[in-house]
């Protein structure tokens, strides 16, 4: 068992927390200028992937292991790609169900994993706070692909970085998040890191989808009508929203939500000429978004697929290619 | 010379600390078979073999935790009745309590009969038993209360979980009221706590993890009190964590309800930023959990203004593969009995309470809440159970060099000042400072 540091009292909560250089954990900390320069690397591995040959050798003999502990086909794919087209050996590793109730302990995976001497683990898991006890017991870098409800920050780069795209400099900007805040670990990393880049994030929910002392935990602020906010914003970035939301009572059902904060088409036509649509995905078509919406011209969700590739390639150069070890 | 085994005779140049006789000064003691004979004039017990010289020392009435969890029957493979001792006179705790959440739970007259045979058999200190509310912990129908009660049970509780069907828990009032047993509570709405891990608020918010509010601690208390009121019994509150809870209690004692509260050690110093800053350290994880300072501040006034009635750790021993995991999946409770004393005696460091208040608060108040009268005191004739206390000893908590075990304890590194020197139990020394008696 990985021995604790003496906590001390007060406790000292750390500005960073993002692990950057050495690891990507989460955009709670992360600087702009780490930002800004995943984004110029990341401008330059897309058109990699515009190439007919989609590959560079930075990355060729080092090992990559995607350990995936909570499914997921799109991201995983994702990220297998960027590591190829970096010309790393990538594995995935599948875990479904947890740790414990398998038997076997997080420890000992993350031992395991280690014992295979990787140079970079992505690590999705159910559990917030995962990626930082793997980045404890692991030697190598450790990317967070998602864990839990608490942070995806590979995400929120690729969203920030489609901003800028769009957008340009991003200060100053009205973003809009729409959906369930609480539980998402997309909207969480957004807030962060979009605060960061100067940023005015504005999330809308019903109360029931804002998380406990939301307004001392995260620099966003909450409303609660979408209406009343789509024509100042210059980009709406819609959450999916979990059927499982309706057991636990957090709203009433689809429709109901639709109504209140959908994008459809009569909300789409009130935004700005210059504001685009997000969507992390996969979409609920119908439900948070209309479908002559998604595939309408302001939605740039396919924009932000191409991105999350280029993005990933992006963190893999700037983890281990950089340093030319 | 104090060595395990030895039964001394006198106990000499002390300063007795003895909150149920309102005695705080230098005495000797005289002991005689097993018993406290007379406190005598401050040095003029004779000097030799027989006497232990207390020079520089507390001599207080042996520590009684009402809340420990021994993992006997069952799992013992993180701690059992006999590691458990060790790891309680080490601690300078002379008296426990076990919780009865083992496999298979303390809920019939067989289990609490195993435990104090047991209890005997081993000898260090005096292992009590509590007792199930309800059978198989499950919260539908009640244990043997009567039998158990008449093996030797001094309390129930289904601890570990609450009693969520208020209809049974009036029931479980009534009936240990005729066996005049408190209640012991673990206050936890399911509703509300369920899923969560640490408590809600903007750390775990930040944290990106599910909490458990507030309301699911005082809600349940202010259920239970109403409870009590209605129907009668005695009810005593586990491990209150927040100030609301504590609030509730204090106006109810205010009004004359028969209800006595405890506070772990850990309540009293640690915040729930403690999980952020030990990133997501599986020893900053029990239930309750550890909650923001205004509580911390609250419960330690309640130690103050007397609503709170013991300091009791909730001794829950695991093993590190069961906090080898995530955050989430980790098991919730770190262990206690040998960081108690130490902790308690930090808070008369910052001047929080006296030191006849916290030596209260570790013999006669938890001594008062379950009714144990033939303890908690150094009353002639009781037995001499006895804790020698160190007050200047400083040391550096490292729980691979404990007795319990298991080591999860979030206070690994912290610097503590003042330490049990040497425990007696029934006129034996025990422990001797550095080992214990066979």
């Amino acid at each position: 068992m990985k021995p604790v540091s003496p906590i001390a009292v007060p406790v000292v909560l750390p500005t960073d927390r993002s692990g950057w250089p050495n690891h990507l954990l989460s955009c709670d900390g992360l600087s702009a200028e780490a930002a800004q320069q995943l984004f110029a690397t990341a401008r330059e591995m897309r058109q990699v992937g515009r190439r007919r040959v989609k590959k560079l050798p930075t990355l060729r003999g080092r090992t990559i292991i995607n350990a995936f502990f909570e499914n997921s086909t799109r991201t995983r794919v994702s990220f297998e790609l960027a590591g190829k087209r970096m010309g790393a050996d990538v594995i995935n590793f599948s875990a479904s169900g947890s740790s414990a109730a398998k038997g076997e302990t997080l420890g000992d995976t993350a031992r395991t994993l280690d014992a295979m001497n990787p140079d970079l683990i992505t690590v999705r898991h159910g559990a917030g706070g995962a990626p930082w006890f793997l980045a404890q017991r692991l030697g190598c870098a450790v990317v967070n692909a998602g864990d839990g409800i608490n942070e995806h920050p590979t995400q929120a780069l690729l969203d920030a970085f489609t901003l800028t795209e769009h957008l340009g400099d991003l200060r100053g900007r009205k973003i809009l998040i729409v959906g369930d805040i609480a539980h998402s670990r997309v909207a969480r990393s957004n807030i962060h890191l979009l605060n960061t880049l100067g940023a005015e994030v504005t999330c809308v929910a019903p109360r029931t989808m804002i998380p406990a002392g939301f307004s001392q935990a995260l620099p966003a602020r909450w409303h609660g009508n979408l209406d009343d906010l789509i024509e100042t914003a210059d980009a709406v970035m819609m959450l999916r929203i979990q059927r499982e939301r309706m057991q636990q009572s957090l709203f009433p059902q689809d429709r109901e939500f639709s109504i209140r904060f959908g994008m459809n088409p009569a909300r789409a036509d009130r935004l700005q000429e210059h504001a685009i649509i997000m969507h992390p995905g996969p979409i609920n078509r119908g439900v948070e978004i209309d479908p002559s919406v998604a595939d309408g011209r302001r939605a740039v969700i396919l924009d932000q697929v191409e991105n999350g590739v280029a993005l990933r390639m992006a963190i893999g150069f700037l983890l281990l290619g950089a340093s030319g070890e | 010379m104090i060595s395990t085994g030895n039964r001394p005779r006198y106990i000499r140049n002390g300063l007795l600390i003895d909150p149920s006789q309102g005695i705080e000064a230098l005495h000797d003691l005289e002991l005689s078979d097993g018993r406290i004979v007379a406190i005598m004039e401050p040095g003029t017990a004779p000097e030799g073999a027989q006497t232990i010289d207390a020079s520089g020392l507390w001599v207080c009435p042996g520590l009684i935790d009402i809340h420990v969890h021994f993992r006997e029957p069952g799992q013992e493979y993180k701690e059992d009745l006999a590691s458990g001792s060790r790891s309680a006179v080490a601690g300078g705790f002379t008296t426990v309590v076990c919780m009865p959440n083992t496999s298979p739970p303390v809920h019939s007259r067989e289990v609490v009969s195993l435990l104090r045979r047991r209890s005997q058999e081993i000898g260090l200190c005096d292992v009590l038993v509590c007792g199930a509310i309800s059978r198989d912990l499950r919260g539908e129908r009640l244990a043997d209360l009567g039998e158990m009660a008449s093996a030797g049970a001094v309390a129930f509780s289904d601890d570990g979980r609450p009693v969520m069907d208020a209809g049974l828990l009036r029931r479980a009032l009534e009936y240990a009221s005729d066996l005049k047993r408190p209640l012991m509570l673990h206050e936890e709405d399911f509703g509300l706590t369920s899923g969560g891990c640490m408590h809600e608020g903007r750390i775990s918010t930040r944290a990106g993890l599910r909490g458990m509010p507030i309301s699911g601690e005082s809600g349940m208390i202010a259920r239970d009190l109403e409870l009590l009121e209605e129907f009668g019994g005695r009810l005593h509150i586990c491990h209150l964590s927040t100030e609301a809870g504590l609030r509730l209690v204090r106006t109810a004692r205010q009004r004359g309800l028969p209800v006595t509260c405890e506070v772990t050690p850990h309540h009293l110093f640690l915040t729930d930023a403690a999980v952020l800053g030990s990133e997501y350290h599986s020893h900053t994880k029990m239930n309750p959990p550890l909650r923001p300072q205004r509580h911390v501040d609250a419960l330690r006034q309640g130690l103050v203004d007397g609503t709170v009635a013991a300091i009791a750790t909730d001794h829950a021993p695991h093993s590190d593969t069961e906090k080898d995991h995530d955050f989430s999946c980790s098991a919730f409770g770190v262990t206690g009995l040998e960081t108690s004393l130490g902790l308690t005696l930090k808070l008369v460091e910052e001047g929080v309470i006296g030191r006849a208040r916290a030596v209260e608060l570790l013999t006669s108040g938890p001594a008062s809440v379950l009714g144990l009268d033939d303890r908690g005191g150094l009353q002639a004739g009781s037995r001499a159970d006895l804790c020698l206390i160190d007050p200047d000893a400083e040391w550096v908590v490292d729980p691979n060099q404990g007795f319990s075990r298991s080591v999860n304890t979030p206070f690994v590194g912290w610097t503590l000042r003042g330490r049990c020197a040497a425990t007696l139990y029934g006129g034996r020394v025990v422990f001797d400072g550095r080992s214990i008696a066979d």
